[in-house]
């Protein structure tokens, strides 16, 4: 594949910075209602906070992929004699949890950096983070050209995984023509 | 209810009603109309008393009702907004008691889809409620007897496998009756006027909540969100340029950053000693303020916030060989002052206090209290059987005592008033830091201040930190600083506030306790007590609001806040009307229970220079101004003009007000 120009945007986490407010969930729940910020949530979340304030935890974590099947082992963290629970640091919506999934249909969450039309300055969960926990910083790199998967597709192939294709060819098909069940 | 679907905005329109008698439980819709009346937090509660909980009822009784109400904004994203209130008839005051804390439950118990939780009846056994959105039970709490707050908030996260719950519960204080028990939670607690012990006397441990499934929706989202981002730019800005003029904790946002600043010598040269009695000047020295500040700084493992919240106000205390908690405000020198001890001290005692949960202000009171009764032969060797002679093991010692309500700890436990009732032979005269039977803040003062001497009397919070804030404590030195300071006053209701301030000296003609005159101080301390009862009707912070100076939340941005976000109809008159209403519905609801002016009155010694008759003419300028009469009871016309007639008819049939005179 060809060499394009991609931007990357990364979110710098210091979790020593963490105050535990949650804000960051919050605002990314609001931010991805529909219409905008017309209603939260932080279960909706694509960033979800890790918060032991007695074991002194706080890990903001980010929706990554989608994983269809849980891994074949699990990884246990202890940094600092601080000891993480299983999966912690990952960042799949995996069915061994209910972490990254709409609570009520199921489907998958992933950061998207708040990606919208006209661009915003900085990610909404980075803005209402005023202790700088998390902040944002954007640079250009020379990739590999990608396909990008979209939300859409990313649903999609939750469904397809769930119900096979014959039955989701077959709703889809009868959805769009109004068909009744 | 029927009829066309209405949807709700910031609120959920739903209650949860627990019987823990019958062990019913029930969703309940509630009524739109009640928003527009009362918002929601305080004002609903104090609603639902009036309808529901008749003078006759005893704290102890189980027609006693806990409520835990949430505030019309918890869980918008309006900064702060995270209140939850908690409201009974307190065991100590015998009157309706609200004590609010922060951190995560009113927003948790919102999005498991409720607004109100409404607690009736006594259980049999101790048992907690677990509530995960739409199911809702009642479990067996036997094996957490005895256990400690902190202690079993976590052990119930564990059985019940949800690390992300929060859980509010009581500990030994509560289980036990005493009547300074708070309810401790995550970072806070609502500690005041012994909510705990009416948890306690119900049989519930604790509370425990996840919620997942319900949105909080805003009725306008776009204008919502510009002004939060106005409020969070405020904070931003405040925290970076503190108020000149004005000591450390009050000169940025939060509740007083106990937590973050190590510099003590205004508390500990200001506020009092031992059972409140003395002050120690020159008590901060280099010393001091070396091992102070290693001690602060190797206990505190990190700086908290409440849910979502930027200020960071409470902590997380680690003492090497005891258990973590969490702490914030003054509870870090309460102990540490009443015992004559050290920071060290006060650190590792107020861990045991929090797991037995009572409340910071009055707990570390009645015990020097008692240590006073002993010195003065009151309470005698007999009394302290078995008791360390060293001063630490002496509160320690009297700590657990209390909570357990063994020997001379079960009259203590009863607070500083009933105590000295209880024991007699005079010690009712060292139970001398009281106002409507309640410990008040350790500080005693030289010259009266009319505008605190208003405030001490006619609190219903009992706490002065939940009237006092927007006007400045004491009046500046230099014009050229007072003009800097009104320059950016944008939160004064109108100008006439900034030129009682402008007029203010610190001596001289325009000086306490004659200046500012009987009209102003009724108004200045309206304006602060209206910020309060807003913040407690909507669940916003008073740390971000009402408490300290130049908050980014006041009378002009509340409506539009309120307006977007709850979509209804509100200008600064409108909401003006709804705090009085909801401040008159609470004084409604103690004038019921017999509380009356003789009873406002703050402590005899609370400032040397007393001014009797002055006094007097505040007391009448003010009742008036409230449109209560020269007892301290809201008028009829008062009450018909606020929508309270309910109330007038009530006083009426009560004779509490007579027929056809106010
Ligand atoms: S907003 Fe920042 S400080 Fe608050 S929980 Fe998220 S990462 Fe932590
Ligand atoms: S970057 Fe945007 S989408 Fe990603 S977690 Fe933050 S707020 Fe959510
Ligand atoms: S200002 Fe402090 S007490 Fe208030 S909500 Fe924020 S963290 Fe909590």
């Amino acid at each position: 594949m060809a060499k394009v120009k991609k931007t990357i945007k990364t979110i710098t986490v210091d979790v020593d910075k963490c105050n535990g407010c949650r804000a960051c969930e919050m605002i990314c729940s609001a931010f991805h209602a529909e219409p905008k910020y017309s209603s939260n949530n932080p279960e909706r979340s694509r960033i979800r906070l890790i918060r032991l304030p007695l074991q002194d935890i706080y890990l903001p974590v980010y929706a990554g992929e989608y994983a269809e099947a849980e891994c074949a082992g699990r990884n246990k963290y202890i940094i600092d004699g601080k000891e993480y629970s299983e999966c912690d640091f990952c960042r799949a919506s995996c069915p061994s949890r209910d972490l990254f999934k709409e609570p009520d249909s199921g489907l998958p969450l992933k950061c998207d950096m708040c990606e919208s039309e006209p661009p915003l300055e900085e990610p909404l969960c980075v803005k209402w983070c005023i202790n700088e926990a998390l902040v944002y910083e954007e640079r250009e790199e020379e990739v590999e050209e990608q396909v990008e998967i979209e939300d859409l597709e990313r649903s999609l192939k939750v469904l397809l995984d769930d119900f096979g294709e014959e039955k989701l060819i077959g709703t889809l098909a009868r959805l769009t023509q109004g068909e009744p069940r | 209810m029927t009829g066309v679907f209405k949807m709700r905005y910031a609120e959920v329109g739903y209650n949860l009603e627990v019987d823990l008698t019958s062990g019913n439980i029930e969703r309940v819709e509630t009524d739109p109309k009640q928003t527009e009346l009362y918002l929601g937090g305080l004002g609903i509660s104090s609603k639902l008393m009036w309808d529901r909980v008749p003078p006759e009822t005893e704290p102890f009784s189980p027609d006693n009702l806990l409520i835990f109400s949430t505030g019309l904004l918890c869980s918008t994203p309006a900064p702060g907004a995270n209140r939850t209130i908690v409201t009974t008839i307190s065991p100590q005051t015998r009157l309706m008691a609200f004590s609010m804390m922060g951190g995560f439950f009113a927003p948790e118990l919102k999005y498991a889809g409720y607004d109100h939780l409404i607690i009736r009846g006594k259980s049999e056994g101790l048992v907690y409620l677990w509530i995960n959105n739409d199911k809702v039970e009642l479990r067996d709490a036997s094996h957490l007897q005895g256990k400690g707050a902190v202690e079993t908030q976590e052990l119930i996260k564990q059985e019940l496998g949800e690390p992300k719950a929060h859980v509010a519960a009581i500990g030994l204080a509560g289980e036990n009756r005493v009547f300074f028990a708070s309810i401790e939670q995550g970072r806070s607690s609502a500690s005041r006027q012994g909510i705990g012990a009416v948890m306690g006397d119900k049989r519930l441990k604790a509370i425990a909540i996840r919620g997942t499934r319900s949105d909080i929706s805003i009725a306008h989202p776009q204008e919502f969100i510009e002004l939060c981002d106005e409020v969070m730019q405020f904070i931003e800005h405040r925290q970076a340029n503190p108020i000149p003029g004005v000591m450390p904790i009050l000169a940025i946002l939060g509740s007083p950053q106990e937590m973050l600043h190590v510099d003590e010598k205004w508390h500990t040269e200001s506020f009092v000693w031992g059972n409140a009695r003395e002050r120690i000047k020159g008590y901060w020295t280099k010393d001091i303020e070396k091992k102070w500040k290693e001690t602060q700084e190797s206990v505190r493992t990190r700086l908290i916030s409440c849910y979502n919240c930027p200020i960071k106000c409470g902590a997380v205390i680690s003492v090497p060989g005891i258990a973590s908690y969490m702490m914030k405000c003054f509870s870090k020198l309460t102990y540490t002052m009443a015992a004559y001890s050290d920071l060290d001290f006060g650190f590792r005692i107020a861990q045991r206090a929090t797991e037995y949960g009572i409340d910071g202000f009055s707990g570390p009171q009645v015990m020097a209290f008692a240590v006073e009764l002993r010195e003065a032969g009151i309470l005698t060797d007999k009394d302290f059987e078995g008791c360390p002679s060293d001063n630490e093991g002496i509160f320690y010692w009297l700590l657990d005592r209390i909570v357990r309500r063994e020997g001379i700890g079960d009259a203590l436990a009863d607070g500083t008033y009933w105590a000295a009732k209880k024991i007699g032979k005079g010690a009712e005269e060292f139970a001398h830091n009281t106002i409507k039977k309640h410990e008040q803040v350790p500080i005693k003062l030289g010259m009266l201040n009319p505008i605190y001497f208003l405030m001490y009397a006619t609190g219903e919070k009992i706490n002065i930190t939940q009237i006092e804030g927007q006007f400045p404590q004491a009046p500046f030195a230099t014009m050229e600083d007072k003009q800097e300071f009104v320059k950016d006053w944008i939160q004064v209701p109108d100008e006439k506030y900034k030129e009682y301030f402008l007029k203010w000296e610190p001596r001289g003609e325009f000086s306490m306790p004659f200046y500012p005159g009987i009209e102003a101080c009724c108004e200045i301390v309206d304006w602060m007590e209206r910020m309060h009862y807003i913040d407690d009707s909507l669940g916003i912070c008073a740390g971000l609001s009402s408490f300290p100076l130049k908050p980014p939340y006041h009378i002009h941005n509340y409506p539009k806040f309120i307006h977007a976000g709850a979509g209804l109809e509100m200008d600064s008159a409108g909401l003006t009307k709804i705090a009085k209403r909801n401040r008159n519905l609470v004084r409604a609801n103690n004038i019921r229970r017999g509380m009356r002016r003789a009873d406002e009155k703050p402590p005899e010694n609370h400032w040397r220079r007393r001014f009797p008759e002055l006094e007097e003419k505040l007391l009448d300028g003010y009742y008036k101004f409230k449109g209560w009469n020269r007892d301290g009871i809201p008028t009829k016309e008062s009450l018909q003009d606020l929508d309270l007639a309910y109330v007038a008819k009530d006083f009426e049939e009560r004779g509490i007000l007579k027929n056809g005179q106010s």
